[in-house]
Formats: structure tokens, C-alpha cells, sequence
């Protein structure tokens, strides 16, 4: 019998205590592979390339206040810039205030938004029926899916922020990654209300290259420095993140569940372990008779320690994929949690994390049984 | 007749190491979830103490937020006469148009940037919210670029003090007082004259207007002919029910908080059930004694789901105890109403304090059951025989 077999046969022979303990060890290790993969895709990750090339420019005030609609050509004259939209929000209400009922809404220049969001994938024929409609909506995939709205579909819009009621025909489905919501042609509204022309909430851009960025920035920042509207520009990324810090310390938030959960997995597979060998030390006793040397039982249940918090670490890292790519799939997730998914490298974080868990929480156990007395545990009952 | 609570208290001790660690683990799981409760409960409390029954609150019809509001000023006119408000030693009347906007400041430790609600008091605005005392400083004076600051805000935002150079609008403004409304919404906004603040935003218009009624009967009678009067086209609340809808703000928290607390409470309960099977197993010899001594099944089953509860409500009394000295922690969240941020204290009430033992005893039902009626159906010879 090999010394992987050994730990395997006794790893099982308790066949309810090791299902339960990996079961236990499986939860936390979801929630961990949750938790990891919220800060990957948050503090760690730059985006989808087309992600990391885009800007927004805004009031530096804040977001409630809006820019000079003419803002919009002295920016896109800056070099480097090659396609900008205004984008706007209108928070109009969907057939009610319930929050199931509501999703993003921007108002934007239909022709330039596809050069800014060069990755949308839609048929050429929709864009071009999107862009003539004045009163035309495009909406992503999901969304539509969402409510089962198929195109030449009326949608009413009641305006909130702007007092018109955006009365929409659904012109084009296009797929994103990143983007969840409608657009329809910022001039609608833009006709119906007369402070709507000359202001806009954001303006979206695109730059060529990784190394515009900077430049593009600073340039901008510079502009309006000394003019009554200050511009903040950052990445889409961050202005993306700029949300989630409004939640509150989402950071130490993460780390200390995180750190709760890790040690939950350490107390649980810990006490696995010691009850596992105080049944069996007139077997160890018997074992060290036998001529096996203290190092190999240490081993031995070292072994059994990390194969059970593995197996926990694994079914639960793949629980952990399975439940964020429910998240990033579900209809009702904001736009942020759309691109939450388990990469490869967080699984094997993950299984590491376990292994090296079962690791430290059986040693303790496992060295107390190397150096038994022999003849005390042959007495031994229990 | 039921086996007395001492055999459980005195077989915990005696396997001390195991109840300890599955104590433990419980005790994390309650940690979090009184956590999450303590953070409700606070937040709850801010927007509860927010706001004066007396106060009539009135925005643009169809608005739910002062920050997207706006009201002319020859609608204020209109309504500030309106009968049963309240006038002041004066004779004029109670009522303040004020202006909300929402300012982007830097937190304090670095995290970011987070909105606050600066307000622009009419010239009664501060007669109007007598709840809030100045704890230093004086009130802003008219004319001369100053502001006021709740204490939560200058104890959650960089560089926020009495002296301090605030820049919003079209220049800098100083801080000449900090004030304190009991915990309430107030604590967490900037105060400064009106006037000057519209001029410095371009906003001629009010964003609400607020009325003191002469009572309660004057308030309901103030909303109820605000909402009816179609020509105004205006949404009047009393205050206080404006905030205590905003109450909502806390939905997100206790939805991740509500997930992340049942999963680590699944892996506890299997963590509970594990040692109590070993319990059950190390038993088998003492609980057939049991039985022949006369306990029914039924008072074994007893016993050791009570033992399980036992574990259990120790590990959530050492998870409530380790969190205690965090009671009136100070944190923020974003008020999804007015899309700024909205600073409460951490508050471990004796209500979030027995829902969270509640939740250990719950993890300790389910985790015992199982082992319980194992226990309760073993066969007496072979047990005996083991």
C-alpha cells in the first residue's frame, strides 16, 4: 500500500465526518473565491483592452453638476482624442419605482457612441436604424432579455431629472461586456427641454493609444483649470470604482470577512483533525511498534489534513465560479458585477489557500501524535 | 423525565478542545452577522433621529430628493403663506427655500472620494432645525464665504476642521463652526447661507422648501393642501417621514451582508454537526447506560440538541462579546435618496444583540438535530457491547 493510498484509506473511514468537514470547509472557501475574485475584478484588474483606452470627463464638483455642452469640441480638438459622446443620465422610471424596474439610461450622440465603444457588437443594420430614429433606443442584450423585448418594441421612459416622458422604439440589441442599460439620442430630450441643450452630465472618449492617456488627462485637467467649471477626468475604470467607494470601506470590508472566513476553515479542519486522532492513537501506538519513524506519522495525518481541506477547497471554489457567473449573468447585477468571473488564477489561489489551511491546522494535531508515548497509548482508551 | 442540563455543561467542559474550536467558528459567524445587523441598526437610528414631525418638507412633484428638486421662487412666495405655519417673534412666518447640491470631498485614510450634501439655509433655515447645536466655533455669516460642518463630516473627511479652506463653487470657503444634530442626517451635510452659495452654483432656484406648522394637525392639513393644489405642482412630507424612507439606503448592505452571513452560517452548522457526532460517538456506551436507566429516547434527543444549542449560544455570546468594543464605531454609506454620504455609528442594541443570539441558537437547532435523534435511536445492546 503507497503512503498516498494510506492517507486516502483514513481520510474516508469516517466517511460522515470527512463529507461534513469538506462540506464546511467548501462554504468558506466559496465565499473566499467570491471575495477574491470582487477584489481581482475591482482593485486589481485594468479592464477589457477598449475598457482601459476610455475617459470620462466630468463637473469636478461633483456628479450632480453638469459641463457646458460646447465642452464637448474642446475636448474632442485635443489631440489624441478619437471619438467623444456626451453621456447623460436620466433616471426615468419604468413602468414603476420598484427597483427591479430599473436600469441605466444615457442620452448620447448615436453616432459617435459606437467609436467609443468600439467592442459593442451589433448588426450594422440596427446601428444605422438606431442612428436616423430620433426616437430610437438601443439597449444590450441582457436587458433585453430581461423584460423579452424584441426590436420595434415601444418603451415609455417617465422623466425624473428631466420633466419629458421619452416615448422610445427599440431600433437595436447590441452585446457588451461591461455596458448594461438603454441609449437613445441625447437631442430628444435635448428638444423637449431647454436647459437639457446646453448642458451635459459626462462626456465619454476614447484615446489611441495606452500612453495617451496620461497626456490626454493632464492636457484636459489643464484646460478648465482656471474656468468656473472645473473638469475631472479619469478612467472609466475608476470613475466605475468611484460608486463602489461611495458603499463605504468596501476594501476593509472585503479583507476582514475574508480574514473571518480563513479562520473559520483553520478552527473547523483543526478540530477534524484532533478528534480524527484521539480515535486513533492505539493505532498510531501499534504503527510506531511497527518501526514507523515519527517524521512519516506526522506526514501521515499532515497529509489527511491538507486532502481534506483540498477537496473542501476545490468543490467550493467551484460552487464559488458557479455562483459568480450567476451574478455576472443576472439581469438585476449592476453594471460593475457584470465582469465577475472565477479566473484560473483565482481557483489556484483558492486551492492554495485551502492546502496551505489544512497544512497549518493539522500540524499541531499531527505532531502531538508522532511523538506518543507508545506504551501510555497502547493503554490508551478511547 | 429529562436528563438534567448539568451532564450537558459538565461533557462540554470535559471535551474542552473541541467545544472550544467549534465555538470559535461559530462565534465568527455570529461576529459577522451582528456585525451586519449593528450596522443596520445604526443606520436606521441616524434616519430616525433625522427631521421634525412639525416640519413640512416640499419638492418638485414626482421627486423623491432634495438634490434633483428645484422650486421657483415665485412658487416659495406662494406657499410660505400658506395657513397653519408657524411665524417667529417677528410675525413672519417659519418657512426657508433652501439649496441642496452635492460636493465630491476626499475621505479621510485615503479611500477614495465620497459626496456630501452641502445645503444653502434660507434666512430661517437654522430656526427651523433647532436640533442642531454648534459644538464649536459660531454660525456662518452672510456675505463672507463660510460654511458650518456637521461633526461627522469633518470626523470622515480629510482636512475638515474649524479654520480649515474648503473649495467648491467658484472659490474657497471657510470653516467657521462644526455642529452636532443627535446622530441624525444633519450631522453628515455643510451648512452656508443660501444666497451666496446660488450665486456661486448659477442656481437662482430652491432645490425644497421647508415650513414649520403651528402643530401637528397644521402639518397634515400643510401636506394635504400642498398635494392637492394643482396649479403649485409640488410633493410635500413631513420631514421626518422624508427620512425615514431613506431608511432604504441600507438595502445593499443587508443584502451582501444577508448572503455573505447564511453561507458562512451553512459551514458552521456542519462544523457544529461534526462535533456533535463525535460527541454522540464518544458517548455510545454512556447513552445506552442512559437509557437503561430509564431516559426515554425522547429526553436523549432533548439532551443533546440541547447540548448542540449550548455550543452554539457560547460561540455567539464570544462572537458578541469580541465586536462589543466596536459599539458606536463611526462609518458611512452612501444615502441612495440624496447620492451623498450618509455617516452613522455601529449600534449593538439588545435588540440586534438577541437577533444575533437568536441566529446562534438557530445554527446550533440545525447542526444538532441530526446527531440528536442518532443518539436517541441507538441500540442499547451493541452500544453496550462497543
Amino acid at each position: 500500500m503507497t503512503f498516498s493510498r494510506f492517507v486516502l484509506k483514513n481520510a474516508t473511514r469516517n466517511r460522515r465526518r470527512t463529507l461534513l468537514t469538506v462540506l464546511s470547509v467548501a462554504f468558506s472557501l466559496l465565499l473566499l473565491t467570491v471575495l477574491m475574485s470582487v477584489w481581482r475584478s475591482f482593485y486589481m484588474d485594468a479592464g477589457p483592452p477598449a475598457s482601459a483606452l476610455r475617459l470620462v470627463a466630468r463637473n469636478r464638483i461633483s456628479l450632480t453638476f453638469t459641463l457646458p455642452a460646447y465642452d464637448l469640441q474642446k475636448i474632442a480638438a485635443v489631440p489624441g482624442v478619437r471619438a467623444i459622446t456626451p453621456m447623460n443620465w436620466f433616471g426615468g422610471v419604468y413602468i414603476n419605482h420598484q427597483p427591479r424596474n430599473f436600469f441605466a439610461q444615457f442620452g448620447v450622440d448615436p453616432r459617435a457612441i459606437f467609436h467609443v465603444y468600439p467592442d459593442w457588437q451589433i448588426a450594422p443594420a440596427q446601428q444605422r436604424a438606431f442612428i436616423h430614429d430620433r426616437r430610437g433606443a438601443a439597449v444590450n442584450r441582457k436587458l433585453a432579455a430581461k423584460y423579452g423585448w424584441k426590436l420595434g418594441r415601444r418603451i415609455v421612459l417617465r422623466g425624473t431629472i428631466y420633466p419629458v416622458n421619452l416615448h422610445l422604439k427599440l431600433d437595436a440589441i447590441f452585446h457588451s461586456t461591461g455596458f448594461s442599460g438603454l441609449i437613445y439620442h441625447q437631442k430628444y430630450v435635448a428638444d423637449a427641454v431647454s436647459w437639457a441643450r446646453d448642458n451635459d452630465g459626462a462626456f465619454y472618449f476614447r484615446v489611441g493609444s495606452a500612453s495617451d492617456v496620461p497626456r490626454v488627462e493632464h492636457v484636459i485637467g489643464a484646460m478648465f483649470h482656471n474656468s468656473s467649471h472645473q473638469v475631472k477626468v479619469e478612467s472609466e475604470k475608476a470613475f466605475q470604482l468611484s460608486f463602489v467607494s461611495m458603499l463605504g470601506n468596501v476594501k476593509a470590508f472585503i479583507l476582514s470577512i475574508g480574514l473571518a472566513v480563513v479562520f473559520a476553515i483553520l478552527l473547523v479542519t483543526a478540530n477534524t483533525m484532533a478528534m480524527s486522532i484521539r480515535e486513533r492513537i492505539r493505532e498510531i501506538a501499534l504503527l510506531k511498534t511497527l518501526g514507523f519513524e515519527q517524521g512519516t506519522i506526522l506526514k501521515l495525518f499532515v497529509g489527511e489534513s491538507v486532502a481534506v481541506a483540498l477537496a473542501g477547497g476545490i468543490l467550493g471554489s467551484l460552487l464559488g465560479a458557479g455562483m459568480l457567473y450567476g451574478i455576472a449573468h443576472s439581469p438585476n447585477t449592476p453594471m460593475m458585477g457584470s465582469s465577475l468571473a472565477a479566473t484560473p488564477g483565482t481557483l489556484v489561489a483558492a486551492w492554495a489557500a485551502a492546502a496551505l489551511i489544512g497544512l497549518a491546522s493539522g500540524f499541531l494535531p499531527a505532531w502531538r501524535a508522532a511523538r506518543l508515548n507508545i506504551l501510555q497509548a497502547l493503554r490508551h482508551v478511547g | 423525565m429529562a436528563i438534567p442540563i448539568r451532564y450537558n455543561l459538565r461533557n462540554l467542559r470535559l471535551r474542552w478542545g473541541a467545544t472550544l474550536m467549534t465555538a470559535l467558528g461559530v462565534a465568527l459567524t455570529v461576529a459577522v452577522a451582528s456585525f451586519i445587523l449593528a450596522l443596520l441598526s445604526g443606520l436606521q437610528r441616524a434616519f430616525q433621529a433625522s427631521g421634525n414631525p412639525l416640519n413640512v418638507l416640499v419638492m418638485r412633484k414626482g421627486l423623491s430628493d432634495e438634490v434633483s428638486s428645484s422650486i421657483s421662487r415665485s412658487k416659495f412666495g406662494a406657499i410660505k403663506f400658506l395657513p397653519g405655519i408657524a411665524v417667529n417673534a417677528q410675525g413672519r412666518p417659519l418657512a426657508s427655500g433652501d439649496l441642496v447640491v452635492v460636493v465630491s470631498l476626499r475621505r479621510r485614510g485615503g479611500d477614495g472620494r465620497a459626496n456630501v450634501t452641502l445645503r444653502g439655509l434660507g434666512l430661517q433655515g437654522l430656526a427651523l432645525r433647532s436640533g442642531a447645536r454648534l459644538l464649536s466655533g459660531h454660525w456662518p455669516q452672510a456675505g463672507r464665504r463660510q460654511v458650518a460642518v456637521g461633526v461627522a463630516v469633518m470626523r470622515q473627511f480629510q482636512n475638515i476642521r474649524l479654520g480649515a479652506r474648503l473649495h467648491f463653487g467658484k472659490g474657497d470657503w471657510h470653516v467657521v463652526g462644526v455642529f452636532q444634530d443627535h446622530g441624525s442626517a444633519f450631522d453628515s451635510e455643510i451648512w452656508a447661507p443660501r444666497d451666496e452659495m446660488a450665486a456661486d452654483f448659477g442656481r437662482p432656484d430652491f432645490s425644497s422648501v421647508l415650513l414649520r406648522a403651528a402643530s401637528p394637525a397644521a402639518a397634515s392639513a400643510l401636506v394635504r393642501d400642498i398635494e392637492s393644489d394643482r396649479r403649485l405642482k409640488l410633493h410635500a412630507l413631513t420631514e421626518t417621514s422624508y427620512y425615514a424612507r431613506q431608511t432604504s439606503s441600507g438595502a445593499p448592505i443587508a443584502f451582501i451582508g444577508g448572503v455573505i452571513a447564511f453561507i458562512m452560517a451553512i459551514g458552521a452548522c456542519f462544523a457544529a454537526m461534526n462535533t456533535m457526532y463525535a460527541a454522540v460517538a464518544y458517548r455510545a456506551r454512556e447513552i445506552a447506560t442512559l437509557r437503561i436507566l430509564g431516559f426515554t429516547r425522547p429526553s436523549i434527543l432533548l439532551s443533546f440538541v440541547l447540548e448542540s444549542v449550548l455550543l452554539t449560544l457560547f460561540g455567539g455570546v464570544l462572537g458578541m462579546l469580541a465586536l462589543l468594543p466596536w459599539n458606536g464605531l463611526t462609518t458611512g454609506t452612501l444615502n441612495s435618496t440624496t447620492f451623498s454620504e450618509m455617516v452613522f455609528r455601529l449600534r449593538f442594541t439588545p435588540h440586534v444583540l438577541a437577533d444575533a443570539l437568536l441566529f446562534a441558537l438557530l445554527l446550533g437547532l440545525i447542526g444538532g438535530l441530526a446527531p440528536a435523534w442518532h443518539a436517541s435511536r441507538e441500540n442499547i445492546l451493541t452500544a453496550l457491547r462497543g
